[in-house]
């Protein structure tokens, strides 16, 4: 368990409300001489809480407002309206005592040493963080046990591969057992294997020591695999915020079925889908996302002489694009 | 008051690994060390030549300016070496480094000044250090103007270590203003290199009080050469520089903080 717990146990570890950041923006408008001023709410209205120990994706597309909201979590931004609390603190007043209490990787940006081996990264930081010897012992024997890191904690940073260096920026980011931490895109650009892995890791992570978890990704995957709970922001507010099989059904988003015919024919008449595309011999069903594939796939195969069949899962961008075309 | 000891040491940490990642190429770390003490000599070169065709300058002779050159490019090797990297905060603002530093528990001078920490700077400071020494020989020593000497090179050091910081803050506002910077910066060191008499007293004015370079070498080396100013300026000026140089601090970390505090709110 982490050493520290939150100063008042009643309030959730972090505790958004009504959360406003607008910002300034000079543009050139045509007919004025100057720029115009102008200002754009990257963030608004926006109110979440989440308790320690939860797992939460934090997703929308891009330009939604997720790094504005992360940098106001870490302190790096100052909200221009509502409330804001992390483990009792105000992020962007008490920023450096923050520091100390969370853990932040931004999945592009490496945080580690270029020139120098992995270890010689870990070893400031313990330094940095003043981690007590023996606790940076352990964590560091764990984690690079857990990331299967020993045979690279020699290795200078730049040779490291993109998957290896994720693993040592995220165990920069826990050696001081932070109570929550930030992943911005952890998996970005990482293949199966090592995508499988950082998530069981994060899995095991958060079951051992009660590590609450806030993850911003584009991969569905990741999300489906860690997070019991979704918070999706569109426009810088939040449009849902439950669990993920509730986002499709709530984005009322739909499954579609491929299905190639032997020979041409007119739009396939059957319950429970209907037809949204015919090129040649090619249909496209949609149906609802929450309901079975399987009667309809029954269904087309004894009315049509099928060739093939496919089904295409609903993207997520696309559910959120529904969600806030609906103005949920 | 434990903070700024145990700040000093992560500074130390942080630069002593940059070091140490600079030794992963020893030959391009001693080269350009070398390289650096070679380019800055030349400056005193070009000094010396002149001196051949000149008996003094604006009064002064060989001696007495290489003491002026020596103390203010000592000052100025000092203050580079330490926290020449703060002129990159422009660059760390857009690669989004400066927003990684501020997810770490030290402040953010301490890590923005020891960031890159390189001692490649050495060659300038060796070679500072030589034209210094070379000079001092020809100074008539008593236990006061050794003292004047001492908190002279400190006062510098914190007048350039003020102004590096301070100037390098415009980039809260705009970023890739370092020319802007550098003409403050390296523009006050240039210019101390050469007595001040060679400009004219509203130069002279604005070196004081505005950008008070001439506290760095100019006031102590007229009390370590035993003249008064040539301009009538009061003799106290010359035991003035360790309150220029606090009060220069003082004004750039003022200036910092608003800087820091500029960008949290505009997250430029």
């Amino acid at each position: 368990m982490s050493p520290s717990q939150p100063d008042h146990p009643s309030q959730p570890l972090i505790d958004v409300r009504d959360l406003e950041r607008t910002f300034d923006v000079r543009r050139r408008v045509e007919g004025h001489r100057r720029r115009v001023r102008e200002q754009v709410q990257a963030v608004h209205d926006l109110t979440f809480s989440v308790e320690a120990g939860e797992m939460v994706g934090y997703i929308g597309p891009n330009g939604a407002g997720k790094s504005t909201t992360i940098k106001m979590l870490t302190g790096i931004l100052v909200p221009t309206g509502g409330e804001l609390r992390v483990g009792g603190l105000d992020p962007s007043r008490q920023r450096v005592e923050l520091a100390r209490r969370i853990g932040v990787v931004f999945g592009q940006r490496s945080t580690l040493w270029w020139d120098l081996p992995l270890i010689d990264s870990f070893e400031l930081l313990q330094k940095m963080y003043r981690i007590p010897v023996h606790r940076y012992r352990e964590n560091l024997d764990r984690f690079v046990d857990l990331l299967d890191l020993g045979a690279q904690l020699d290795t200078p940073v730049r040779q490291l591969s993109l998957g290896q260096r994720m693993r040592g920026d995220i165990t920069a980011a826990l050696l001081h057992d932070p109570e929550v931490i930030y992943l911005d895109e952890p998996t970005i650009g990482l293949d199966v294997v090592s995508k499988g892995r950082l998530r069981e890791f994060l899995r095991a992570l958060n079951a051992e020591r009660g590590t609450t978890l806030l993850l911003t990704t584009h991969d569905l995957q990741d999300i489906e695999a860690l997070c019991d709970r979704v918070i999706v922001i569109d426009h810088g507010t939040s449009v849902y915020d439950g669990s993920l099989a509730g986002l499709h059904a709530h984005g009322g988003s739909t499954r579609t079925l491929v299905v190639d015919l032997v020979d041409e024919a007119p739009p396939i008449d059957v319950p429970g889908a209907e037809v949204r595309a015919v090129e040649g011999p090619r249909q496209w069903l949609s149906f609802p996302a929450d309901a079975s594939a399987a009667p309809v796939v029954a269904a087309v195969a004894s009315s049509y002489d099928v060739a093939d069949l496919s089904i295409q899962e609903p993207d997520i961008e696309d559910v959120i694009r529904e969600l806030y075309s609906r103005g949920a | 008051m434990a903070e700024p000891t145990s700040h000093l040491r992560t500074y130390g940490q942080i630069a002593w690994l940059w070091v140490r990642a600079a030794w992963q190429y020893p030959t391009s770390f001693v080269l350009l060390a070398v390289g650096n003490g070679l380019i800055t000599g030349l400056d005193f070169v070009g000094l010396w030549i002149m001196f051949s065709h000149l008996r003094d300058l604006a009064g002064f002779t060989l001696h007495e300016v290489a003491l002026l050159y020596g103390s203010a490019s000592l000052a100025l090797a000092i203050a580079d070496t330490a926290i020449g990297s703060v002129e990159r905060i422009g660059t760390y603002i857009r690669t989004g480094r400066l927003d990684q530093m501020m997810t770490k528990p030290v402040p953010l001078l301490v890590q923005v000044c020891a960031d890159q920490f390189t001692l490649r700077r050495l060659g300038r400071l060796t070679q500072a250090a030589v034209v210094f020494g070379w000079a001092c020989t020809f100074v008539d020593w008593t236990p006061l103007r050794v003292l004047v000497a001492g908190s002279m090179l400190i006062s510098g050091a914190l007048v350039f270590f003020g102004l590096f910081v301070g100037f390098s803050c415009v980039q809260f506002w705009t970023t890739d203003a370092t020319e802007f910077a550098n003409a403050f910066t390296y523009g006050g060191a240039t210019v101390t290199q050469y007595p001040l008499t060679i400009f004219p007293r509203e130069v002279m004015v604005g070196l004081t009080f505005v950008i008070p370079v001439a506290f760095v070498n100019w006031y102590p080396c007229l009390y370590l050469l035993g003249r008064s100013d040539p301009f009538g300026s009061s003799d106290l000026l010359q035991f003035a520089s360790p309150l220029a140089g606090v009060l220069t601090m003082a004004a750039a970390l003022l200036v910092w903080r608003t800087g820091v505090r500029h960008y949290t709110s505009t997250g430029s």
